[in-house]
């Protein structure tokens, strides 16, 4: 059984059909990512999937279970943690403070405090910047605080919304760097990106969207060197 | 030659704008006005002041902006600014010799002119104004020429001559509940104002105290934990004992003051959970107020006779009343955000308010004729027992429900909760992307809102013993977030500060009359100018206005580049 089986998701945005029919389905352990151009469709499959927008139609089924009858913030307790698109932290909130709000759900306290050595351990610019006020981090620096404060939640599943995006390439190495690691240490992920070429050379099996529908579906290497992908996401001829 | 030129045209602009001002607020007729409110009896009058004031600032920019920094060009350029401004003065009461001005400025008087003159013959009064022009030109710039510690005394004395000359009235009105030792400061006033040896004496005082103090560090560093303790429960037992003796040192008109700055705090702290913790907009925060305290009356008032309950029987019912309409506000709005949450608390204000007022309701509600009579408190058991009447009674019930209000919003503030609500303001989706339910948050800091609210309404029936609709208009709601605004969003204390500001300070500038709110409007504008985030922000907003004094990380060694 997989993990996470999205089963024709279709999701409107009033009367905009944004999601015709989406599927996919992602394995425990993997890293599966979506590529797609602007406004194919991407962040709206993830909001779907965290319970942010609801499907009119189609089944989203993680842990054999459907997450229809749940509520957004019960789905996080289900172990879906999102890392929303553009950096979105408490900016007037330190470092400390927005990773404790991202362990929200836990009551462990023992468990919490280990998490978070493991996610300074991750990202040790963070440790270094943990008294410092959200809204002053660099761009940088508020992405790792992002995704280690969706990691705080201890999810199955970490769905990430274009992580690279507006970074110096160093820092999206360092970025998908810390992606690898995480899938390393267990936590599976479903990763949208723009950065393509970056995107399929960590994930397993990637997706590619169109316009609200899925159109190939195959492993991040094969995608790699798919002619029709190269010349519509990797910039080759 | 060019910079000298340049200075000389600012002083002659910045002369030209001063008077301007001055005789901006003469047509106003504040100059006129004020012409016998004596700062220091007989010598200068507040009049005066707003003629001569003007003049006095903008020789200062004049000087500030001027680039020679010889010390005879500096008082040359102080003294043409001075000048001008008297010139424009003279044109003025020249310019109302040879046309009516009166047709078109009602203040432009003979009365105005004379004022101007030192109530001498007008040609020889007016050169001697155009004297006393340079003469503040030339004084200023004597001034900024002193050393600094000087300054310091003398703008410290001057600045508490003025603020005490122009609150003498006042003053006079405490010193009348003071007895006998009063008689240690009656020498230092005449008729509402400072005599002029008890002037002198002020001057000497505060200005003496800011030359003391000047260059010294502001509190000496207290190290020691137990000294530390001893001195933090030795301010706040001072500052306690202060607030209960309040109204026996100021007597009965201040002690109504304070109730109503009380109360005013009180409804602040709850609005301050729900606008400030919360970021909900909440435009009809008048309704739980106006709930609380019709609650009271229906319950308690015996001329309407249902229930007769005593004010404490009332009480819990009232605020359980005030909660649930909190809740029940609350339901219907969660799903909505910034300006639609306003309007639609705005309209469930109106509704609370118009239903007090109808036709319908009037044989519970009373109507237009509100509900009179209503119980006031009792404490106290048996015989020891006495009812809160007086406004220096109710002055305790008042603090004794912002104590126990601003204890539960500094727990609230620290909690879980607390940091959930601050969350929630800061991004709604992704709080809920960390599992909040932002349902039940959003609900809870209404209710806690509505319910403090209450609180302020039974506190403010119990206090006027009758209630009527005009008394939940909306400005209620306005003057609340304004003064949350003011004080600092978010921040427990700045509520205390927006209070004592907002509600508080006109009250005090009753001396200025009908002029009051043109006064305050100006200060209001200055305030928020030069403190944007707040009187007293709460710590993470004065981050937001002053980035740059972001405190640098504790580790600021250097830093590995990758992570
Ligand atoms: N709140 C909204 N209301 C209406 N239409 C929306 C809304 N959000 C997204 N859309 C539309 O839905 C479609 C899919 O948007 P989505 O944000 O999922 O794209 P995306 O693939 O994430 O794009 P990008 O790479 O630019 O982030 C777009 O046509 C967009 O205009
Ligand atoms: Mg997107």
């Amino acid at each position: 059984m997989a993990l996470l089986e999205v089963n024709n998701i279709h999701t409107y945005y009033g009367n905009i059909h944004a999601l015709k029919g989406v599927a996919l389905r992602v394995e425990e352990g993997e890293i599966v990512c979506l590529i797609g151009g602007n406004g194919a469709g991407k962040t709206t499959t993830l909001r779907t999937i965290s319970g942010a927008l609801r499907p009119r139609d189609g089944h989203i089924v993680f842990r054999g279970e459907d997450l229809a009858k749940y509520k957004p913030h019960q789905i996080v307790e289900k172990g879906i943690a999102m890392v929303p698109e553009g950096r979105r932290i408490f900016a007037r909130m330190t470092v400390m403070e927005n990773l404790e709000m991202g362990a929200y759900i836990r009551k462990d306290k023992q468990k919490i405090a280990e998490d978070l050595e493991w996610v300074f351990e991750l990202l040790p610019r963070l440790k270094e910047r943990r008294r410092q006020v959200g809204g002053t981090l660099s761009g940088g620096e508020q992405q790792m605080l992002a995704t280690a404060r969706a990691l705080m939640t201890r999810p199955r599943l970490l769905l990430m919304d274009e992580p690279s995006m507006g970074l110096a390439p160093v820092l999206v190495e360092a970025i998908f760097d810390t992606i690898v690691k995480i899938n390393k240490e267990g936590t599976t992920i479903l990763l949208v990106e723009q950065n393509a070429l970056m995107a399929l050379s960590v994930a397993n099996r990637g997706y590619v969207l169109e316009t609200g529908t899925i159109v190939m579906e195959d492993t991040g290497e094969a995608l790699k060197k798919n002619p029709r992908v190269q010349k519509a996401y990797l910039g080759m001829e | 030659m060019q910079n000298q030129y340049t200075d000389w045209k600012q002083a002659l602009r910045s002369g030209l704008l001063g008077g301007a001002i001055t005789v901006l607020l003469s047509l106003i007729g504040i100059v006129t006005a004020f012409s016998n409110t004596y700062i220091v009896n007989k010598v200068i009058s507040f009049g005066e002041l707003l003629i001569v004031g003007p003049i006095a600032a903008l020789s200062l920019v004049a000087i500030q902006k001027a680039r020679a920094r010889h010390p005879g060009l500096l008082i040359l350029t102080a003294i043409i600014s001075g000048l001008t401004s008297g010139l424009v003065i003279l044109a003025l009461a020249g310019l109302g010799q040879v046309i009516n001005l009166r047709a078109m400025f009602l203040n432009a008087s003979n009365d105005l002119y004379a004022i101007y003159a030192y109530k001498q013959a007008l040609v020889p009064g007016l050169l001697l104004r155009l004297l006393v022009s340079g003469l503040v030109g030339a004084l200023v710039a004597g001034f900024t020429l002193l050393p600094g510690r000087i300054k310091a005394a003398i703008s410290q004395g001057l600045l508490y001559v003025i603020l005490v000359g122009l609150m003498g009235r006042l003053i006079g009105t405490v010193l009348n509940t003071w007895g006998f030792v009063a008689i240690l400061f009656k020498w230092m006033f005449v008729a509402n104002s400072l005599s002029p040896i008890g002037a002198i004496f002020l001057f000497l005082l505060t200005g003496g105290l800011a030359y003391w103090r000047y260059g010294r560090p502001k509190t000496k560093q207290i190290t020691d934990p137990k000294k530390q303790k001893l001195v933090r429960w030795g301010t706040l037992g001072g500052f306690g004992l202060l607030l209960i003796f309040l109204p026996n040192i100021l007597g009965m008109w201040f002690s109504e003051i304070l109730d109503n700055v009380g109360l005013f705090i009180l409804m602040g702290l709850g609005l301050n959970i729900v606008v400030g913790f919360a970021g909900l907009l909440d435009l009809g925060y008048v309704a739980f107020y106006a709930i609380g305290a019709y609650t009271i009356g229906v319950l308690t008032s015996p001329e309407l006779g249902f229930f007769n309950l005593t004010f404490w029987q009332a009480f819990p019912i009232a605020l359980i009343m005030a909660f649930l309409a909190g809740v029940l506000l609350g339901l219907p709005i969660l799903k909505m955000r910034g300006d639609y949450l306003a309007i639609v608390t705005l309209g469930f204000g109106e509704i609370i308010r118009i239903l007090v007022l109808s036709d319908w309701l009037k044989p519970w509600l009373g109507g237009t004729q509100g509900i009179q009579r209503i119980q006031r408190p009792v404490v106290g058991i048996g015989e020891f027992s006495i009812t809160l009447q007086s406004q220096q009674q109710l002055y305790y019930l008042i603090l004794a429900g912002i104590v126990l209000v601003a204890f539960v919003a500094v727990r609230l503030r620290d909690s879980r909760l607390g940091r959930t609500w601050m969350a929630l303001r800061e991004d709604e989706d992704v709080a809920v992307a960390m599992g909040i339910n932002h349902v039940a948050t959003k609900l809870t800091a209404f209710a806690m809102g509505a319910l403090f609210s209450g609180i302020g309404g039974t506190l403010f029936a119990a206090k006027i013993g009758s209630i009527y609709p005009s008394s939940f208009q909306f400005l209620v709601s306005i003057n609340i977030l304004s003064l949350i605004i003011v004080g600092g969003m978010g921040s427990i204390p700045g509520v205390f500060v927006g209070a004592l500001a907002l509600m508080g300070l006109p009250e005090l500038m009753r001396e200025f009359a009908e002029y009051r709110y043109l006064f305050y409007g100006a200060a209001l504008v200055a305030m928020m100018l030069t403190k944007p985030e707040g009187l007293w922000p709460e710590a993470r907003h004065r981050l937001e206005f002053h980035e740059e004094e972001t405190p640098p990380p504790e580790e600021s060694e250097a830093v590995p580049e990758s992570a």
